[in-house]
């Protein structure tokens, strides 16, 4: 440590902000990463535009990486950051906006060129009136640094032209910031030994660039207090950073190794989901097949196939594919077949905003087919948790011979959170059951001959045999067409068909018996209002509800993993409270559920920026209700400060 | 209901010809399900089920093996009527489906039955991509040139002008070559047969069967309630003989009773029909089905006259060898295993464990 003054803060929001060539995103991973693996808790909130190269110093070519860690169990990526790292101007004005007083401010002057000023929008440098009567940034505490200046002066000798040299300012910054928080620089060094192993010069450019970002922090006078954030406390076991995309990648892998099936990803690209396709192409070595389609149809029509064929078929997509995979979608729950979709739901509709996040799927996964087409949904939470939420849904895929829908969203896809790696003995086992000679029965038409019922059920699931084709005696034919109960032979049968519907719909609703009972987080157990939620607005929703207890109130919150069907307890637990807050990334699509079948009156707290919820707004809103149920006011500004997210 | 964690399939290598066999002589008969057959009286699909439901057991392959997938459309319906593993899919899709089928397994015989409307129309892109990856598939086109099912509209294969229920007025709509497409899909096999002429059928049927990649079958079908006669120059005894120009691979391609022949065309680098009194019967060009390039196949089948079939080449067009999409899958994953030994749990943990880690005691 030098001389400089350490100061304690249990917890740091920082956004790494600059163009969408800078390497923030890079920058933001590198920083999580150390974070990480010095025992952090962490959640981060990658930000980029959906042009890969937008025009070059541009506000809407602006990229941002928000890392919020703590000494302490976090929810969220933080609803404003306390430091912003700016690399040009257009960062700055972009995210200016966000910060809050005080907010501290480290900005590469190198790029505050007239030309640069002028895209941003700047009439004048705001680095120039500093301390000025008319600073713009007076409530700010703001560090100019020449980055760029100092990372070229810095990399010389490895003889690199100029505009690569500039390139290694991201591993700079990181350096510095690396310093003020006392983050270990080791991964980052082996991270970019790995990385550019086969490009020496640019290689070391980057670690001398890093490290030289570290020693400024340590001799310059630019900043005298370093800061220390403690690890946090965590439950005994191995962790890693990682991030929703990944996570659901490997939930698919475990679902191929506990089920003992081959994996056959028909997928086609598109954001924010390719991650996965990416992912899982990688482990061919664990029998998963990835086929790159044609189009949305084919990937899914490649993993109805496969299903067909005795593979755990399963496609990935966002919004926009589902639209085109939903007639596919149909003929899974016609067919009954095994299938995973994933939805990593982005901003809608139609292209909407391909990069950003939102929960608007829910309806569309829920009723967007022709006729009466009930489909399993299961949503995950945290990045971590899609892990859980993936082999979860190739449990009840298998299980009950069906196509389950896995909605994920852009924010979980994207970020991060530390994750106890689980062990594989407490993963559960799916058993695919496949058909055998041995479920031939006698023929009613004639005792001498044996037949195979292919929709005949199990009394239990109402799940269908599983018969991929290779046994003989069990050929048959599935399709579209409405099956006769048992045949599954062509019916027009009008009995048969409302006959046929109803099992459907009750072979979903039996997936319940399955399922754990809710656990409601409600500590006094005196709460009169509950907060209910689905996907990435539980760390919102548990971080507004702190808030609120912080500030001496009662309220209760559920979140719900499975919202197709809704777990049997569901019911009663709505109608134990007095008001029910639905807090959603939607105009209400939860609520509109909760609404139709248990007639509550759930509240919704609605809001679609393609941004996550922010804790604070939130924890205003259960404070209003709570209010309102306890028939008190609540001041939530006194406690605001000191709450964590 | 019993059941097993055991993939219901030996390990047996894939492709037709690795397809499990079965040495006992089969009939056609025990490929006929018990379901009513419930096409139109006359029409040609009736035909071509016969004909596959006789040319499967020559096959030899164990029936278990074998799979139908199919769209949407009246020869859509072609799976129930088979006694085999089969899926009546929904409208276009049928080669992907089957694409995942054949990818995911390496020892089934996998066949798609569709039509104009169900390849051409709606599923157009998946059969050009189909055709591209070389899927281990044979791709049965029963083309009629009309929409049946739906009761009668035109198909994309229907002739420009023609009138039906949704073009009074004629339809304006150029008429895909499904031939030509398939060869500028680059399809290793392409062919065209007629539903009538049940031995050229067969024999077609048994060389798309035997080759290994995508096999594209153009099937003639008479539909007698919305466009019948639509091929009655190539069925007229009194007109086929110049109707029809049959390529045979190793034999000039000659018809008319001979009279006529295919020949170079200098101008357009492409073929022409000249008489064979004319230019020598050395002139003639001789078939040759294997060639690497396509661009004679090519030519050959742009004499196909899309609007009354006054001439139409009938024959397998290309045969070619290709490496195929499935073969390579399966191979991707196989030395992706070999590279990575032990088993699939601790090499699952190994995986989630990976990357930076750190312990909490």
């Amino acid at each position: 440590m030098s001389g400089k003054q350490v100061k304690q803060l249990d917890r740091v929001i920082i956004r790494f902000a600059g163009d969408s060539g800078d390497g923030m995103q890079l920058t933001g991973d590198r920083f999580t990463s150390e974070s990480a693996v010095f025992g952090n808790d962490l959640m981060t909130l990658p930000n980029f535009p959906a042009e890969i190269r937008a025009p070059q110093g541009t506000l809407p070519g602006v990229s941002s990486f928000q890392v919020h860690f703590a000494d302490h169990d976090i929810l969220t990526a933080g609803d404003a950051p306390d430091v912003l790292v700016a690399m040009n101007p257009a960062a700055l004005k972009a995210n200016l906006g966000d910060l809050p007083k005080g907010a501290a401010i480290i900005v590469d002057t190198h790029d505050f060129t007239k030309r640069n000023l002028d895209k941003a929008g700047y009439d004048v440098n705001p680095l120039d009136l500093l301390g000025d009567a008319n600073d713009p940034l007076g409530e700010f505490q703001v560090t100019p640094v020449d980055l760029t200046g100092m990372t070229v002066e810095a990399v010389k000798e490895f003889g690199l032209s100029r505009k690569d040299a500039a390139r290694a300012k991201n591993m700079f910054a990181l350096g510095l910031l690396s310093w003020m928080y006392g983050r270990p620089t080791d991964p980052t060094i082996s991270f970019l030994q790995k990385r550019f192993a086969k490009v020496a010069d640019i290689r070391d450019a980057n670690i001398t660039a890093f490290k030289a970002g570290w020693n400024f922090g340590e001799t310059t006078e630019a900043f005298v207090v370093q800061y220390e954030i403690k690890p946090a406390p965590m439950a005994p076991g191995t962790y890693r950073n990682i991030t929703g995309n990944l996570a659901l990648a490997y939930g698919l892998v475990a679902g191929g190794v506990q089920s003992g099936l081959p994996v056959f990803l028909g997928s086609y690209p598109i954001t924010p989901a390719s991650d996965i396709l990416h992912e899982l192409s990688k482990h061919k070595a664990f029998g998963v097949t990835t086929l790159q389609a044609e189009d949305e149809i084919a990937g899914i029509g490649a993993a109805i196939g496969a299903s067909f064929a005795g593979s755990l078929g399963v496609t990935t997509t966002s919004g926009p594919g589902i639209a085109l995979k939903s007639e596919a979608i149909g003929l899974a729950v016609m067919t009954e077949l095994p299938l995973v979709v994933v939805d990593v739901q982005r901003g809608g509709p139609s292209t909407g905003l391909p990069t950003k996040t939102e929960q608007a799927d829910l309806l569309q996964a829920m009723y967007g087919r022709n006729g009466e087409a009930p489909v399993p949904i299961v949503a995950p939470q945290s990045p971590g948790d899609c892990f859980d939420a993936a082999l979860e849904a190739c449990r009840i895929a298998i299980t009950y011979r069906t196509p389950v829908m896995l909605l994920s969203d852009g924010y979980l896809a994207n970020g991060s959170e530390p994750w106890r790696i689980p062990e594989l003995v407490d993963l559960p086992a799916i058993e695919p059951g496949f058909a055998t000679a041995e479920d031939l029965v006698e023929d009613p038409k004639d005792p001498e001959k044996k037949v195979f019922q292919p929709y005949a059920r199990d009394p239990e699931t109402l799940a269908r045999p599983w018969a991929p084709p290779g046994v003989a005696g069990l050929e048959h034919r599935i399709g579209g067409i409405e099956k006769a109960d048992i045949t599954g032979n062509i019916s027009y049968d009008p009995a048969n068909h409302d006959f046929m519907v109803r099992t459907r719909q009750a072979k979903v609703d039996r997936i319940a018996d399955s399922l754990p009972p809710l656990e409601v987080d409600d500590p006094s157990g005196e709460a009169k209002v509950l907060v209910i939620g689905w996907g990435s607005t539980y760390g919102p929703i548990g971080a507004g509800v702190r808030r609120v207890r912080k500030a001496g109130f009662n309220v209760a919150s559920v979140h719900l993993r499975h919202l197709n069907p809704f777990p049997k307890d569901l019911g009663e637990i709505l109608r134990r409270y007095d008001k029910v807050l639905c807090p959603e990334m939607n105009l209400g699509q939860l609520s509109l559920l909760l609404r139709g079948k248990y007639l509550v009156d759930a509240i919704g707290y609605n809001q679609v920026n393609g941004m996550p919820i922010k804790a604070a707004a939130l924890a205003e809103a259960i404070a209003g209700l709570v209010g309102e149920a306890e028939g008190v006011e609540i001041d939530l500004t006194a406690t605001a400060q000191e709450a964590s997210q | 209901m019993s059941t097993s964690t055991e993939l219901p399939f030996p390990g047996l290598r894939s492709g037709v010809e690795l397809v499990p066999t079965n040495d006992q002589p089969q009939t056609g008969k025990e490929y006929t399900s018990d379901q009513e057959v419930r096409w139109c009286p006359g029409c040609g699909d009736y035909a071509v089920l016969k004909a596959v439901q006789g040319f499967l057991p020559e096959l030899g392959l164990r029936r278990e093996n074998i799979v139908f997938v199919s769209g949407i459309g009246c020869s859509s319906r072609f799976p129930y009527y088979l006694d085999t593993y089969g899926m009546h899919s929904i409208h276009g899709r049928a080669p992907s489906i089957a694409t995942g089928i054949a990818t995911a397994r390496e020892d089934l015989s996998v066949w798609v039955v569709t039509g104009d409307g169900d390849a051409l129309s709606i599923g157009g892109n998946h059969l050009i991509h189909a055709l591209r990856r070389n899927v281990n598939m044979t791709i049965l086109l029963f083309n009629n040139r009309i929409y049946g099912l739906t009761k009668g509209q035109y198909s994309p294969t229907s002739e420009a002008g023609k009138i039906t229920k949704s073009t009074p007025m004629g339809s304006l709509d150029h008429p895909f070559n499904p031939v030509s497409l398939a060869l500028g899909a680059e399809a290793s096999f392409v062919a065209r047969t007629i539903d009538s002429d049940r031995k050229h059928l067969t024999s077609v049927l048994s060389a798309a069967a035997a080759h290994r990649g995508t096999s594209f079958v153009e099937i003639y079908q008479n539909c007698p309630i919305f466009n019948d006669g639509a091929f009655d120059a190539i069925k007229n005894p009194d007109t086929k003989a110049d109707a029809i120009i049959p390529l045979v691979h190793g034999e000039p391609i000659v018809f008319g009773n001979g009279s006529k022949g295919l020949i170079r065309d200098s101008e357009t680098g492409g073929v022409k029909v000249a008489l064979v009194a004319d230019v020598g019967e050395d002139a003639i060009l001789v078939h040759d089905a294997h060639r690497t390039d396509p661009t004679t196949a090519f030519a050959i089948s742009r004499l196909t006259d899309s609007g009354y079939l006054n001439q139409s080449p009938i024959g397998i067009f290309r045969q070619v060898e290709r490496p195929t999409y499935d073969d390579g899958a399966r191979g991707q994953i196989s030395s992706a295993q070999q590279a990575a030994p032990g088993e699939r749990q601790d090499r699952l943990a190994a995986l989630i464990g990976g990357g930076d880690t750190w312990t909490i005691v």
